[in-house]
């Protein structure tokens, strides 16, 4: 049986270091099955995220060998040829310790770009009638099944350099909400992602949309929210 | 700067930069023209001098230059060098008078 | 792998990287392109010295260079504009390879004719 030389960044808010360990290699092994057996087996000491396990929560997302995953879905012969593994926590997210993140701003950004829907109806009204196979619902599907994950916030450059930019996952929110029919708030909601906090800060970068583990293209919806933005500031509407 | 300020900077910037698309073309296909034939400076302006058209051409250019250019550097201030505001945007409104002026030299140097 | 590099080591990063730098190196030469060009209106013999200046081959290098980070720049560009403007397609993803075929295309002919 094989052994993977796993390095794991341990420390806190202070600052750390990687430290190593030796894990036996087995088949179908996923990094999240790696981290397991560290925690369990090795040093109870370490602190990491997990849920459901099974790539429908997004809480183990983490650095594996430098990229942002969901280590559930990562199996191990997908990511270490050579046997190494490294794990460190999310980029861009202040550290709590170990491999966990404090999550909070990642989340307020998405409540600053407005992120929540608002309906027109009450409970004596009709249903609102929406044609699934719509233009504007295509696009709406095509970006609504993000899971607040943070592995898009964690991949962008812009998100690292400019402190305010509300990021890929917030905007992408954001957009499926100005292409529903149903909501009420897009004229306001538009306001608050235009900028150069906003929409106009995404520089194309495509690296959300690369590692998007559910194909979530969100430079896609941000493109949209800058055409949207432009049309509404000649027409004097934002 | 307001959200539908920004929001028309980067109007400005993509309707720039599809107008300085077609400039590109024709200035990069004349300059390979040139090279190709092995005109000297001297021929060059024979050619430019007293033209109208591309006195014409050139000055559309320089306009979309100096609306693309600043705005381009604005995001490379802020992201790269976190310089940010007023301060910024007036030294890139400074650049872009700088470069009018070298500019309008140039257009007269070469064209009139 | 620098660890910063594996998670962008992408066409869509590439592309963005290409198109940044070329454009701030295009601005920093802009000034001093007009500049030269700005001597033949007032000193022409010291434009005749530079342009003589011109011939040498590290200069006509640089020359070169020069259209090659205009080809890059540009249709990097045009990529750019396509992203933000058309509809999203799965074949957008290609655009930064077919930005580089063009940009070299227009380098290449430039160089043919030095």
């Amino acid at each position: 049986m094989s052994t993977l030389q796993v390095r794991v960044w341990r420390g806190g808010p202070q600052g750390g270091d990687f430290h190593p360990y030796q894990v036996p290699r087995r088949a179908s092994q996923s990094v999240l099955d790696v981290v397991t057996h560290i925690q369990r087996m090795l040093d109870p000491s370490l602190a990491y995220r997990f849920a459901c396990r099974v790539g429908m929560c997004g809480s183990c997302a983490m650095t594996v060998n430098g990229v942002a995953r969901w280590t559930c879905r990562t199996h191990v012969d997908k990511v270490c040829a050579d046997g190494r593994l490294e794990l460190a926590p999310l980029a861009n997210l202040p550290v709590i310790r170990d491999l966990v993140t404090d999550m909070s701003e990642f989340f307020d950004k998405w409540t600053r770009a407005r992120g929540r829907f608002q309906g027109r109806r009450g409970r004596h009204d009709d249903f609102e009638r929406v044609a699934p196979d719509s233009p504007a619902r295509k696009q709406v599907d095509a970006a609504i099944e993000c899971i607040g994950c943070a592995v898009c916030y964690s991949s962008c450059d812009v998100v690292a350099w400019t402190p305010g930019y509300l990021g890929p996952a917030a905007l992408n929110r954001a957009w499926t909400l100005q292409r529903d029919v149903r909501d009420a708030a897009q004229a306001e909601r538009l306001r608050a992602v235009a900028g150069d906090a906003g929409c106009h800060a995404c520089h194309t970068q495509l690296s959300c949309t690369e590692r998007c583990p559910k194909r979530i293209s969100p430079t896609s919806g941000i493109a949209g929210l800058k055409r949207d933005a432009l049309a509404a500031a000649l027409k004097g509407e934002l | 700067m307001s959200v539908r300020r920004e929001a028309l900077l980067w109007g400005a910037q993509r309707l720039s930069a599809a107008l300085l698309a077609l400039c590109v073309v024709v200035h990069l296909a004349t300059m390979i023209y040139a090279a190709q034939a092995g005109l000297s400076a001297a021929q060059i302006l024979a050619r430019t001098r007293g033209n109208v058209a591309w006195l014409s051409f050139y000055s559309i250019f320089l306009l979309a230059v100096l609306v693309h250019v600043p705005i381009g550097l604005r995001a490379v201030l802020s992201e790269w060098l976190g310089w940010r505001g007023a301060s910024r945007d007036a030294v890139l409104v400074a650049f872009a008078a700088a470069l009018a002026w070298l500019g309008a030299r140039a257009i007269l140097g070469v064209f009139l | 792998m620098n660890p910063g590099l594996r998670a962008r080591n992408h066409p869509g990063y590439w592309a963005f990287v290409v198109h940044r730098v070329s454009g701030v190196l295009l601005a920093l030469y802009l000034p001093a392109h007009f500049w030269v060009l700005g001597l033949a209106l007032r000193e022409p013999a010291r434009l005749d010295a530079f342009l003589r200046w011109t011939d040498q081959p590290l200069v006509r290098f640089g020359e070169w260079g020069l259209v090659l980070l205009l080809a890059a720049h540009f249709s990097g560009g045009l990529r750019l504009l396509a992203l933000e403007f058309l509809p999203w397609r799965d074949w957008q993803k290609s655009l930064a390879a077919l930005a580089a075929g063009v940009a070299l295309a227009f380098a290449l002919a430039f160089a043919l004719a030095l």
